[in-house]
């Protein structure tokens, strides 16, 4: 393992330890969504998809 | 009837707000976007080693989340977004080199570059027009960039090429995730500050492209 690495995971670690106490927060206090709400996003989520295949097969 | 104009009254200037929180967030990011395309431009015709990306990304996250928060109300926080901004497009420099020296490498980088900007407007193009509250996706995201960070972490030691596509598809997924949801805050008043809500959506369009190349330049070269 070369020092770029583990530089690498070190940033990595930290930027886990800092984002965490934000991520239990958010959790407790973000409101909840109903079924249409989430389907709402799915769907972007699919034509995103969708576009990145095509990209895929243009490259 | 007066607290029927007064209603309206408070309305009317909570929506001028909002607007002008969302013109000069847009304002700010074109001229960022812009700036980190010429720190890149820079980056490559200076041959930086691969190592700057490392070096600018670590650089670029820590003056984010622990410098930034403390001018975001000053004119000072503009300057640190254009720092932020420069100094990630500088790490790009050497990524674009390694993309365009392989054989259809200015494809690659032509498609994760259209691929970004029509993934980030097709969205912000949604919210605006619909303007649902995609609030309850905060928690969702957050927990879903945090797994991102622990398979990225794992797999600098399991080095896998799959799971490293894997990590890439899932960043582009949760940063889109992300846009929706910072664009959301701003139309419905939740984010007031327009240098945070920048630097927001530079992070997602910045993760989105990077992302994109790495897929793109894995699957592309696929013979």
């Amino acid at each position: 393992m070369d020092w770029v690495q583990i530089i690498s995971a070190l940033a990595l670690v930290m930027f886990i330890v800092v984002l965490f106490p934000a991520t239990r927060y958010m959790m407790k206090n973000s409101p909840k969504g109903t079924s249409s709400d989430w389907i709402s996003f799915v769907i972007p989520l699919v034509v995103i998809v969708l576009f990145i295949l095509l990209l895929v097969k243009l490259v | 009837m007066n607290q029927n104009l007064s209603t309206v009254s408070q309305r009317s200037t909570s929506a001028i707000a909002t607007n002008k929180v969302l013109r000069n967030t847009y304002m700010l990011l074109s001229l960022t976007l812009l700036f980190s395309g010429f720190t890149a431009a820079i980056s490559m015709l200076m041959n930086m080693p691969p190592m700057t990306y490392l070096i600018s990304v670590i650089g670029g996250m820590v003056i984010a989340m622990f410098v930034l928060p403390r001018f975001a109300n000053s004119p000072a926080g503009i300057g640190i977004v254009f720092l932020i901004t420069g100094l990630l497009g500088f790490g790009l420099g050497p990524i674009l080199t390694m993309y365009a020296s392989l054989p259809n490498g200015g494809n690659i980088i032509t498609l994760s570059l259209a691929g970004t900007g029509a993934i980030f407007m097709g969205l912000s193009a949604y919210v605006l027009t619909t303007r649902k509250d995609f609030s309850f996706l905060g928690g969702f995201l957050m927990v879903g960039f945090l797994l991102v960070l622990l398979a990225a972490l794992a797999n600098i030691f399991l080095q896998i090429p799959a799971m490293s596509l894997m990590i890439s598809a899932v960043v582009i997924m949760i940063m889109s995730g992300f846009i929706l949801y910072d664009t959301s805050r701003i139309i419905h008043g939740g984010e007031t500050n327009y240098v945070l809500a920048t630097i927001g959506l530079y992070m997602t369009i910045f993760n989105i492209f990077i992302s994109l190349l790495q897929i793109l330049g894995i699957m592309g070269n696929d013979d």
